[in-house]
């Protein structure tokens, strides 16, 4: 609201330079948000400094704040002794199958939504944006018990078969295709293309920002899930990294510095993500919760 | 597919004259339409309505069962209901489900609203705040659960040593059942906070202009604008929050179980969690299953309050805007 005030008052030096008017005097509310901010990057600067103390740093008497030096020896620790590259490697792979099926399938079954007419499509489409209200806990026994059935559980097909494709993958497929004109398509359509060949060659390369959002959403969902690989993965080979950094924790209690080194692990790909796709990032947050 | 060669004759024709076309083949097209539009969303129907409305019908099966996953369980009607009933552990995890919710859901609103309007304005840096405050969003419950389980840790945490220069005494934390909880909400709010800020400010751009200038040229302050312009247009915003957030709340797990397990004395034990031990701890699916519904039923009437209260805001809306 003040930027309205501010606009309104200064609406001449707005003219010449939006970004001069608001450089020129330090505005008061950095003195509110700095602190703020900093206050919510504290958690994870900790955890940064913390993951490369030594244990002696850690374990003294009141703990260190700060390190004296950067010690490597709870990376070297959790990436020699313990299981998490082969973690690393089971949440990748489970997070790309999870993101490539999704746009495949979602965007399948979206354009299907969005394009063909055949019978019970609206029924069908109701009952699939009624199952992302579904509590989990609603699911996690009998997901569990089909998981069984298929001879998956303790493999990561238990892990990847449920998140083939979501409902919010297909949902918001078939908003974004329904944006786009049909007289795109309808020119292919014509020359005698299959609606197979439509979708790949002419629609998909349209839907970019859908795309990304669906990527994204479901890659930080798959890598970030614990409760479901906590409850079909009995096997420590096939744990997933929240999964293994979770029962890492619960055997190390002494290590502080290599559990904090494999939180680091763990973290990193999703902040990396997030930073260098911080735009998609967001706008796919807002675009799927206004649209709720 | 096999039929793609018909499809390419047929197209020159079509072209020039359409209505030539003959019903049959317009017949034709429209069935192996349907087939290829099965052909799409198959996958989809199976995965999502097979691993989706399947086991809501069989989770309700389940309720009524004694059952434990292993051997094959017997009918015992409403028993396992009656038993929740006088189960004093469910009635500790549906109380602690409530005080998490009724803690986190409101002031992960005000909170984000609060920011929202803080962070609306084009200064210096505000990106990176913008950012900073987001961050942790991304954070695992997983990761954020052992993270703070080391900073809040009694001995070795850094909270206890930053209190420790303040000359305040050692502090339980999360081995407190008086601070656990209340830890937990914290925690919650530090990651959770940042997606309602998000919504909200996308949210603030769409507030009419129009109205805020009129109504300042009518003399309003900041306040009198907050009140009866930005809030009322953030409305479905909020009510919308509102269910998203009461959701994640009543169906928070993966933080309890890295932090506390449920403990100290019980005192975060929440419904989710409850279940998972009654179903693959204790092996009482059935009994799990039951619990499960009763919060379901509980998440349905909050769903269908919030829906008559949207319902009604909404024209409260459109008068203010009228």
């Amino acid at each position: 609201m003040s930027t309205r005030t501010m606009s309104n008052r200064t609406m001449g030096a707005l003219k010449v330079s939006a970004r001069g008017a608001s450089w020129r005097r330090v505005s008061p509310w950095h003195l509110l948000l700095a602190p703020l901010a900093l206050a919510f990057a504290l958690p994870l600067v900790w955890l940064l400094l913390s993951s490369v103390m030594t244990n002696a740093e850690i374990n003294r008497f009141p703990p260190a704040l700060w390190p004296d030096g950067i010690d490597l020896g709870g990376y070297r620790y959790v990436l020699g002794n313990a299981m998490f590259p082969r973690w690393f490697a089971n949440s990748l792979i489970v997070a790309s199958v999870a993101v490539v099926s999704n746009l495949l399938l979602g965007s399948l079954g979206g354009y299907a939504f969005a394009r063909m007419r055949f019978a019970g499509s609206r029924v069908l489409l109701g009952l699939m944006l009624a199952t992302m209200v579904i509590p989990f806990q609603l699911t996690m026994i009998p997901t569990f018990l089909v998981m069984k059935w298929l001879g998956l559980i303790d493999t990561l097909g238990a892990l990847i078969v449920p998140s083939l494709v979501t409902p919010f993958a297909v949902f918001l497929f078939r908003q974004f295709f329904l944006t786009l004109p049909r007289e795109i398509e309808e020119a292919a359509w014509i020359d005698g293309c299959s609606r197979l060949r439509v979708l790949f060659s002419i629609v998909m390369p349209l839907a970019r920002p859908a795309l990304a959002t669906v990527a994204v959403l479901t890659f930080l969902t798959t890598w970030n899930d614990l409760s479901w690989p906590l409850i079909a993965i009995n096997h420590d080979t096939q744990y997933t990294l929240q999964l293994g950094l979770t029962t890492f924790q619960g055997q190390h209690h002494a290590r502080w510095s290599a559990v904090m080194a494999g939180n680091v692990i763990t973290v990193l790909p999703v902040l990396v993500a997030f930073l260098l796709a911080q735009k998609t990032f967001v706008q796919s947050l807002t675009s799927s919760g206004l649209k709720g | 597919m096999t039929s793609l060669p018909r499809a390419i004759t047929l197209a020159p024709q079509s072209q020039p004259r359409a209505p030539a076309v003959s019903r049959r083949g317009a017949r034709r097209r429209a069935r192996r339409e349907k087939a290829t539009a099965w052909a799409f969303i198959a996958p989809s129907v199976l995965v999502i309505l097979g691993l989706g409305i399947v086991p809501v019908v069989w989770s309700l099966l389940l309720s009524f069962r004694a059952d434990d996953l292993v051997t094959p369980g017997r009918w015992v009607g409403l028993d396992n209901y009656r038993a929740l009933a006088q189960d004093p552990n469910f009635h500790t995890a549906v109380g602690n489900t409530l005080l998490y919710s009724a803690l986190f859901v409101p002031l992960s609103l005000l909170g984000g609203l609060a920011l929202a309007l803080a962070l609306n304005r084009r200064i210096r840096f505000i990106g990176l705040y913008r950012t900073l405050l987001f961050i942790p969003f991304v954070v695992s419950a997983a990761a954020q659960g052992v993270l703070f389980s080391f900073i809040l840790d009694p001995e070795f945490g850094a909270a206890n040593s930053l209190l420790h220069k303040f000359g305040i005494s050692p502090q339980g934390f999360l081995t407190d059942p008086d601070q656990a909880m209340y830890l937990l909400v914290l925690i919650s709010l530090w990651s959770g906070v940042g997606f309602c800020v998000v919504v909200y400010l996308a949210a603030l751009q769409d507030v009419p202009r129009e109205l805020v200038e009129a109504a300042r040229i009518d003399g309003a302050g900041r306040w009198r604008v907050l009140r009866h312009i930005t809030l009322p247009a953030l409305t479905p915003v909020t009510v919308f929050l509102l269910l998203w957030q009461l959701i994640t709340a009543l169906q928070v797990f993966d933080l309890v179980y890295v932090t506390t397990k449920g403990g100290p004395l019980g005192s975060t034990t929440v419904i989710v969690y409850f279940v998972w031990q009654q179903a693959f701890q204790m092996f009482t699916a059935g009994y799990g299953a039951a619990a499960a519904y009763v919060l379901a039923l509980a998440l349905l009437v909050a769903g269908v309050a919030l829906r008559v209260v949207r319902r009604r805001q909404g024209r409260v809306v459109e008068g203010a805007l009228r």
